[in-house]
């Protein structure tokens, strides 16, 4: 127990996915104008990560090693992932459909996540079992929440501020998320 | 412009570079940059993928069908990638273990499916490679400017040899996370100054701008869905 809350607070705080990995740097950027946004896509991260890594973890322990073939985990997982992405969008559709109201948009942006396939190939990397799977997958997209929304706030606040002409629009969200990062650098004595 | 090897290559390194002119690809370049030779790993491992990867897809653009064309793409790219990965790890295990998960992770560089949908699946194999040889150089300079870069201010060496005298005090946040966002930003704003100077003079502009904007990615081929369902339903009304 007390290793998955290690597992969890340092994948969600000290080594944050976009602010220390620099992965899922394309929604992190693109789609943190506004706060509401910006949440919509954590909670729909979220959902689709903890999925994402349950099921590759499955795939892996349960066909990939048995039949020796480790070596595809690139291949297999990126597919699974883009397939799941639309499947789980699909059972939505039908079965949910005011969640999907609200998270639809933002699901086929999460296909060419990088943060997705990079947390599958992490918990293979780092030789996790299914229940650290899942919980590093929890963590990192919290991390990743934590930090669109944080970034979103910020980025409303600077729609009124006077930026010199050539630094609007992404490079002072580029600079406001290098100051996060230092910001972030605090959690790195948690563990 | 007639299409031909050379104008290709040109047209990778200085006309379209991926880096400094469109913006694609920033995770990679963010997180890789901290050393020169760093970049230069990054950058060539990319270009082995790129070139191989745009001479099959070319190859294959009329087998391919248009339906699955996405994931056809991606398994060609990701099989190449586990190539270069194992290459990697036989040959220079030092760039290996520095570059880590980012190896596996050209799966998703927006570079590599932006070239294959905006070049390759309408020309022929030969200027599809050379298309692939360009972009993958013009990325693999600009990784290595910007590692050289931040090596220098941040660590005072250039491809790990001492360049500043000894009594600079190096900026080591400039090879820590943050610092990449630093660089880019510096860069972007750069970049946006002679936009805005160009539209002064009324001179054309480079339709893409902006790294993160997903849309703008390699001429939507990133944010395209994996399975096109909507083709069908716009099929079935």
């Amino acid at each position: 127990m007390k290793e998955l809350l290690l597992i969890a607070i340092g994948s969600a705080l000290v080594n944050n996915v976009v602010l220390s990995q620099f992965l899922g740097l394309c929604p992190f950027l693109g789609v943190s104008k506004k706060i509401e946004t910006a949440g919509g896509m954590g909670v729909a991260v979220i959902f689709v990560i903890t999925i994402a890594s349950a099921v590759t973890n499955l795939i892996y322990t349960f066909i990939l090693v048995p039949t020796g073939l480790e070596y595809l985990d690139t291949i297999v997982f990126i597919l699974v992932i883009a397939a799941l992405v639309q499947f789980v969008e699909l059972v939505l559709k039908k079965s949910m459909p005011s969640l999907y109201e609200a998270l639809g948009v933002y699901l086929p942006l999460i296909t060419t996540n990088c943060a997705v396939l990079g947390v599958a190939l992490t918990n293979v990397q780092n030789g996790y079992g299914f229940a650290a799977s899942v919980i590093n997958g929890i963590g990192i997209s919290v991390g990743f929440t934590i930090a669109i929304v944080i970034l979103a706030g910020i980025r409303e606040r600077n729609e009124h501020n006077n930026i010199p002409e050539s630094f609007k629009g992404m490079p002072i969200t580029l600079v406001t998320a290098g100051l996060m990062a230092i910001a972030f650098f605090g959690f790195s004595g948690i563990i | 412009m007639k299409t031909n090897p050379i104008e290709r290559l040109i047209n990778g390194i200085i006309k379209e570079n991926p880096t400094f002119v469109l913006t694609l690809g920033m995770c990679p370049t963010l997180a890789v940059t901290t050393s020169a030779i760093n970049g230069v790993g990054m950058g060539l491992s990319t270009t082995v993928v790129l070139m191989f990867s745009n001479m099959v897809i070319s190859a294959l653009r009329n087998i391919i069908p248009d339906r699955a064309r996405i994931p056809g793409y991606i398994v060609v790219i990701a099989s190449l990638v586990t190539i270069v990965q194992f290459l990697l790890e036989g040959y220079v295990p030092s760039v290996y273990s520095a570059l880590g998960l980012y190896i596996p992770l050209i799966v998703v560089n927006c570079i590599i499916l932006g070239r294959a949908e905006a070049f390759a699946a309408k020309n022929n194999p030969i200027n599809s490679f050379f298309d692939g040889l360009g972009m993958g150089f013009g990325f693999t300079i600009a990784l290595t400017l910007i590692g050289a870069f931040r090596e220098i201010l941040g660590a005072g060496q250039i491809f790990g040899m001492q360049v500043m005298p000894a009594s600079y005090e190096p900026i080591t946040i400039f090879i820590l996370a943050p610092g990449a966002f630093f660089v880019l930003a510096c860069l972007i704003a750069a970049q946006n100054k002679i936009r805005n100077k160009k539209i002064e003079k009324g001179l054309p502009v480079h339709p893409s701008a902006g790294c993160g904007d997903c849309a703008s990615c390699g001429n939507h081929a990133c944010g395209t869905r994996f399975f096109n369902l909507d083709a069908d339903q716009k099929k079935e009304n």
